[in-house]
């Protein structure tokens, strides 16, 4: 697959020299990038260069693609541009698509959503575990079916969505606000490395530049154009959630929603959009049938494996019922010491998994 | 008791003698040092001079105060105060001397060295009391560690306080006089009164409070499981649950399953109950059960102080350290904890004294499952306060717990009247006494107690598996599920459930049993 072309690798780094400045303009009025970045090359140059505004038009006049091809396979970063064929069509539906994407990972997922639709999966940072739970498992079901999720690598619902789909060796897209090579949040620094071994990490900016306020809602623009559905999990009124969701609509994308506590704080937002007519999302089932129509597409979800004997496969289905121990061993009909046995067996095989403070815990099956 | 006269080769004076001779008295007593009683020797010495009271040889302001007392309480019990220059010394110099228990050494060593009692009489005879300004004696703390000390160094008689003296005679070989006043001691050494012996507490009679029954708790198998488990082999244990669980209520039920403490065992936690002035006179026979709050802080959990005093794991020494609300405790306190629950000791070095303060507990510590205490699907913490509650648990004693388990919420079902009670302590005991027993045969000879205290080497060495029990351990390492560490724990835990099965191999169910209760994931979320 072709890298971009010079014109658009220039602007991709042009960006990046001024994201700063971009930034001195625009989080004043804590305003999104629109326009802004439909400006061409001098334009922006002269809207937002500022006392660098010399030193832009020098870049601009003196631009070496050669050398930034150079730092850019030091980097492990692939670049693509409108003009390559790695680029999805989709995100042609902006008014201001991005001229560059800066890419870790494999670069065919980009295009690819174009063919197979991809699902974008968001929500807050500080998620409840039924949150985490859900996005969880929706990225592990539309991995399974052969879906991509794509999300923002945040903390929270961005993450579980995100492990959601690498557990099931799925598809999974991380659009970042920083450059590709960046593991931001840091906490994901091994989410960053998983993501950008088995999965896609794109940005619109170039490797190592950090992230601005601004870049988050023009990541967010990028998350809803390149999927057809965007599924919102848990989301407050004021979450920037919200700003990828009204992209999505404005692009004319479906946006669906998962229902929250009515009281919860963290799903007011998702919550109003149910209210107000979106979607109700479920789990991954919920998302196909959006996606491909009812029973559209067939959910191949794992089942346990084969050689499980009888009582393992009743210890599974108690975990996988939520059942906490004393119900185990009454479901079962086992005392509870042989009960702890078989489930630490399962457990090694990789099927159940313990938490410290929430006892046993059904895991992803493939 | 020795009196000396002065020397033949002291030089005449010219003038006459007084009456009263010049005389030099020395009254052995103890101070306390952590949980012993060091002897302490009181020289008195009666010259003719101006009146004056010295007291030399490291006293505190306590011991200082000594002399008003004893004055007050000679004057009141009709004895003579020698009006000559009187010079106390307290030897060994170096000990630090604290609190007012020199007071009765002070007096009877000022009635000896002014000829008001006669030195024979006190002969192999140690004095321990403080006084009241009317001449009564007043109970001291330690009084079995004074009485212990006593045996140590050869002393056959105590004269303590009416109030102590029954934990002073648990030691066979010590005659211990219970003496209400300073004249009741001057009869007793002029042989015109005699006390009451004071009463055995011996160990056949029964524990004088009931303790709470596991009958009581119905329901939450899990936990009853891991809680036998933890007395068998004496080891520590997290519960997590939701508050109302019964967390608390099964802790305190620990004690009750534990076997009764041994002679010596039961000496040791009277004794330090002695010292630190707390609980019923006489031989305690129940293990004890200490809960400090969370806000405790280090020196109070472990012991120390300017006089260091024992803390809460000395005070929980051969019973129950119950921590609830694990997360709430500051973690410099925590910290405090992982050495001495390694070595059973706490060790506190003050100047030129180290002290060491017994501290072999069961740690028992409980937590709610994140910090709205709802855990799962009930929780309404957002990520960021679970993780942060994590990350509080995940602090330095976790290491230091060999089996987790959780608690769900008491259903409606099994508070019902109707509700089938559980199985009641004693039967559990009997478990728990019989493991013990088999583990005490295996250890006796390595000086371990229990399975909890194997070193690594022993662990190896008892714990050897064949291979096919060996197999869920090996699986679980190739999972990355277990560390080094991990594993030994496992393997200790599985030989006290082969203890409790009354099995002297470790079979493939025991491991895979010790592996559901071993110490997992309270750190991040695995989302």
């Amino acid at each position: 697959m072709s890298e971009a072309c010079d014109a658009c690798l220039r602007r991709g780094y042009l960006i990046g020299l001024l994201a700063g400045r971009i930034a001195g303009v625009l989080d004043r009025s804590r305003r999104r990038p629109e326009g802004l970045l439909t400006l061409d090359d001098a334009e922006l140059v002269m809207a937002v260069g500022g006392a660098d505004t010399q030193e832009a038009l020098d870049f601009l006049a003196h631009f070496e693609s050669a050398r930034a091809r150079a730092d850019l396979r030091h980097a492990k970063v692939r670049s693509t541009c409108p003009h390559g064929d790695a680029y999805p069509a989709a995100l042609r539906d902006l008014q201001d698509p991005p001229s560059a994407l800066f890419c870790r990972g494999r670069l065919e997922l980009l295009a690819a959503v174009d063919d197979e639709p991809a699902v974008t999966v968001v929500g807050t940072r500080d998620a409840s575990p039924y949150g985490l739970d859900v996005a969880h498992d929706i990225g592990r079901g539309l991995a399974v079916a052969g879906v991509t999720t794509i999300s923002g690598m945040a903390l929270g619902i961005d993450a579980a969505a995100h492990r959601g789909a690498l557990g099931a060796r799925g598809a999974t897209i991380a659009v970042l606000a920083c450059g590709p090579d960046v593991p931001y949040p840091r906490r994901h620094r091994d989410l960053h490395r998983q993501i950008s071994e088995s999965g896609l990490v794109v940005s619109e900016l170039p490797p190592g530049q950090r992230a601005y306020r601004w870049s988050f809602p023009a990541r967010n623009r990028l998350m809803a154009a390149l999927a057809r559905l965007t599924i919102v999990v848990e989301a407050s009124e004021s979450s920037g959630t919200l700003i990828t969701v009204e992209f999505a609509q404005d692009l004319g994308r479906a946006v669906a929603a998962v229902p929250g506590r009515v009281n919860a704080r963290m799903a007011a937002g998702s919550n109003r959009l149910l209210r107000e007519g979106a979607p109700v999302i479920r789990d991954a089932g919920d998302a196909l049938d959006e996606l491909f129509g009812i029973g559209g597409r067939a959910r191949r979800l794992g089942d346990p494996p084969s050689d499980l004997d009888p009582l393992q496969r009743k210890l599974l289905d108690a975990v996988e019922a939520g059942l906490d121990m004393d119900g185990i061993c009454t479901f079962a009909g086992i005392p509870v010491g042989e009960a702890r046995a078989g489930l630490s067996r399962l457990e090694t095989r990789g099927l159940v998994r313990r938490d410290g403070l929430l006892g046993w815990q059904r895991r992803t099956l493939i | 008791m020795t009196v000396t006269q002065p020397s033949p080769t002291a030089p005449e004076h010219g003038y006459g003698r007084p009456s009263v001779q010049e005389m030099l008295a020395s009254v052995p007593t103890f101070a306390l040092e952590g949980v012993d009683a060091r002897e302490v020797t009181v020289e008195v010495d009666v010259r003719r001079g101006l009146p004056a009271f010295t007291v030399v040889g490291l006293p505190d302001a306590a011991v200082r105060e000594a002399r008003e007392r004893v004055r007050a309480a000679l004057l009141n019990s009709e004895l003579e105060f020698p009006l000559q220059r009187l010079t106390v010394n307290l030897a060994p110099a170096w000990v630090r001397k604290a609190g007012a228990s020199f007071d009765l050494a002070l007096a009877v060593g000022v009635l000896v060295a002014s000829g008001q009692v006669p030195a024979e009489a006190l002969d192999g005879c140690a004095v321990c009391g403080e006084l009241s300004l009317g001449g009564a004696l007043r109970p001291v703390r330690g009084a079995l560690s004074i009485a212990i000390g006593c045996r140590e160094a050869g002393l056959r008689r105590l004269v303590v306080a009416p109030g102590i003296a029954a934990d002073a005679a648990l030691i066979d070989d010590v005659e211990v006089c219970a003496v209400p006043t300073l004249g009741r001691l001057v009869d007793l050494l002029y042989g015109r009164w005699e006390p009451e012996r004071p009463r055995r507490s011996t160990r056949t009679s029964p524990p004088p409070v009931e303790l709470p029954d596991l009958a009581d708790v119905r329901g939450q198998a899990d936990a009853r499981r891991a809680l036998e488990i933890a007395a068998a082999g004496g080891h520590s244990l997290l519960m997590v649950g939701p508050p109302g669980a019964g967390k608390t209520m099964l802790a305190r039920r620990l004690p009750g399953i534990l076997p009764p403490p041994t002679l010596a065992e039961a000496l040791d936690i009277t004794r330090i109950r002695g010292i630190a002035g707390i609980g019923e006179e006489g031989l305690v026979r129940e293990r004890p059960f200490r809960a400090p709050h969370h806000t405790i802080s280090a020196q109070g959990l472990v012991g120390g102080g300017a006089r260091p005093r024992p803390g809460e794991m000395t005070l929980a020494h051969r019973g129950v350290l119950f921590l609830d609300e694990l997360a709430e405790f500051s973690r410099h306190a925590l910290e405090a904890l992982r050495q001495p629950l390694e070595s059973g000791a706490v060790e506190i070095t003050r100047g030129q004294v180290s002290l060491r303060f017994p501290a072999r507990v069961l740690l028992v510590a409980a937590a709610n499952p994140c910090a709205c205490g709802a855990g799962g699907e009930h929780c309404r913490c957002g990520a960021i306060a679970r993780e942060r509650y994590r990350t509080r648990l995940s602090g330095p004693l976790i290491d230091r717990i060999d089996l987790v388990c959780q608690l769900a919420p008491v259903s409606a079902a099994s508070l019902a009247p109707s509700a089938p009670p559980g199985e009641a302590s004693a039967a559990v005991q009997a478990r728990v006494r019989d493991a013990r027993e088999r583990q005490a045969v295996r250890l006796v000879d390595l000086g371990f107690a229990c399975n909890a205290e194997l070193s690594t080497g022993a662990t190896r060495a008892l714990t050897a598996l064949h291979r096919r029990a060996n197999e869920p351990l090996v699986a679980a390492l190739d999972a990355g599920m277990l560390t080094g560490r991990g594993h030994d724990r496992v393997l200790r835990v599985a030989r006290t459930i082969a203890d409790l099965e009354g099995s002297s191999r470790i079979t493939r169910d025991h491991v895979s049993e010790a592996l559901g209760y071993r110490t997992v994931g309270l750190g991040p979320e695995e989302a």
